[in-house]
């Protein structure tokens, strides 16, 4: 499937990489177009139920990257985010839906380099897979 | 005033939910008094020829327990929304798919090489299965057709009011037929329930903060009678299950399991769970977070115990 651009949720914290993603930008470097930015405050603010709700609504891959641990603005809450999201992990298995569409990674302020190494990244992996398709196989009767 | 004409169905269920009405006890005088049963399959002999006889909203109300998995299923919560005035899903499987719903992380070869061909103590060397039609002496018989994905009622028709439980409780099912009575109903959509935030509302054990180095599971430990089941490591949902219950399990030493589904304001009721469970975890070093994940031995099956066919992921992905 060549002509298949995959669509690609991501939650960045407001401090850290959010600012990575505007220094990339800034910058000028060249990066994937398939990522939609959602700022957060925090990657502890973003609920499990977020990530489902972006497959349910047809994202092919969801992407939530934070401060780097012991960086965090809040000073706790990546961690907080490294605990579900490990924990999502393992529930999405189960589900069925391939690893490389869920990645929580970190990326600071000043790492726009990493924003996108880690966006090209995914975005090479969900084109492999193909399109996410919860809602069609879920009407089959 | 003329009686209420009340009806009563079962479709993908175990008949757990029409014991739970009857365990308003006495009060089911009350309900004979103001209303006639006019279809109950388990305890009236009607037909469903019969149901199709009547006109058009001519029943008041149908209390429609079960989930939806197969074409007799559909086919009775169709007729019966097109018979009623007000349908109520009555019971965790109608609201929310229940335990029949967890089939939706298998497909329909996996349910059915499981049911009548894998399980050692099945004897079926010829993998005999179930079919649609059969002929026999008498006739053809027929039997209705499984579904590939179990969906609840609403997913099937328009539904009025949600009662929750697996089974409900006396006292909620006595609400809303009390409610049903005496024409108070709440505003459609609602969810029948005492108001309590959530089943941790009406526990009484004691609550600390919560920070936990090891799940268990029930068998492995004996609970402290008074100190809260999750602060004990137990998988006890009462933090993300709507409340109104009287919290029975957790005064009966057993954790919460989440029947009477997501809290108000929530959907998705899993990953709701799974968002408290991991807050509370209390580490932050990976290796041993994963350590301590392993305590958790079926999350999916645990946190959507009675919701998976009614959460935003609503069945497995299966690789054909």
């Amino acid at each position: 499937m060549t002509d298949f651009e995959p669509k690609i949720v991501a939650f960045l914290c407001n401090w850290c990489s959010y600012r990575g993603a505007d220094l990339a930008g800034t910058s000028r470097m060249k990066c994937a177009a398939n990522v939609r930015a959602i700022r957060v405050m925090c990657s502890g603010r973003v609920e499990p139920a977020f990530i489902l709700r972006a497959f349910e609504l047809g994202a092919d891959g969801v992407l939530v990257l934070g401060c780097h641990p012991g960086d965090c603005h809040y000073a706790e809450g990546n961690y907080k985010a490294l605990r579900r999201m490990m924990l999502l992990k393992r529930m999405l298995k189960q589900l069925g839906i391939e690893e490389d569409r869920f990645r929580l990674d970190w990326v600071s302020a000043s790492e726009g380099d990493r924003f996108t190494h880690v966006v090209n990244d995914m975005t090479e992996k969900v084109r492999a897979l193909g399109p996410f398709k919860a809602r069609e196989e879920a009407k089959v009767a | 005033m003329p009686k209420l004409q009340v009806a009563l169905y079962w479709a993908a269920s175990c008949g757990g939910c029409e014991i739970a009405t009857l365990a308003i006890g006495d009060k089911i005088l009350k309900l004979a008094e103001a209303a006639d049963i006019v279809f109950w399959p388990v305890a009236v002999d009607t037909k469903y020829a019969d149901v199709e006889k009547m006109a058009d909203k001519s029943i008041d109300a149908c209390l429609f327990n079960g989930a939806i998995r197969n074409s007799e299923n559909e086919h009775m919560a169709k007729l019966l929304r097109q018979k009623s005035k007000i349908l109520i899903a009555y019971g965790s499987c109608a609201v929310e798919g229940c335990i029949p719903g967890l089939a939706n992380f298998y497909n329909l070869k996996m349910v059915l090489d499981t049911a009548f061909i894998d399980t050692a103590s099945t004897d079926n060397v010829d993998k005999i299965l179930p079919q649609t039609r059969v002929n026999v002496p008498e006739g053809e018989l027929e039997l209705p057709l499984l579904w590939e994905t179990v969906r609840t009622l609403a997913q099937t028709v328009d539904v009025d009011f949600f009662v929750p439980g697996c089974p409900p409780e006396e006292r909620t099912t006595w609400l809303a037929l009390e409610a049903l009575l005496s024409g108070k109903l709440p505003p459609k959509g609602t969810v029948i329930a005492h108001p309590s935030n959530a089943v941790c509302n009406d526990c009484p054990r004691v609550k600390h903060e919560k920070k936990i180095k090891a799940f268990h599971r029930p068998y492995e430990i004996v609970p402290e009678p008074d100190k809260c089941l999750l602060e004990q490591g137990l998988l006890c949902y009462g933090v993300a299950t709507r409340g109104g219950c009287g919290a029975p399990c957790p005064q009966a030493n057993m954790p919460c399991t989440g029947c009477y589904g997501p809290v108000e304001g929530v959907r998705d009721q899993g990953s709701h769970f799974l968002t408290a469970l991991a807050s509370i975890i209390d580490s932050n070093d990976p290796d041993e977070i994963e350590k301590i994940l392993d305590g958790i031995v079926d999350p999916a099956g645990t946190f959507y115990r009675y919701s998976l066919a009614d959460s935003m992921i609503n069945r497995a992905r299966i690789a054909p």
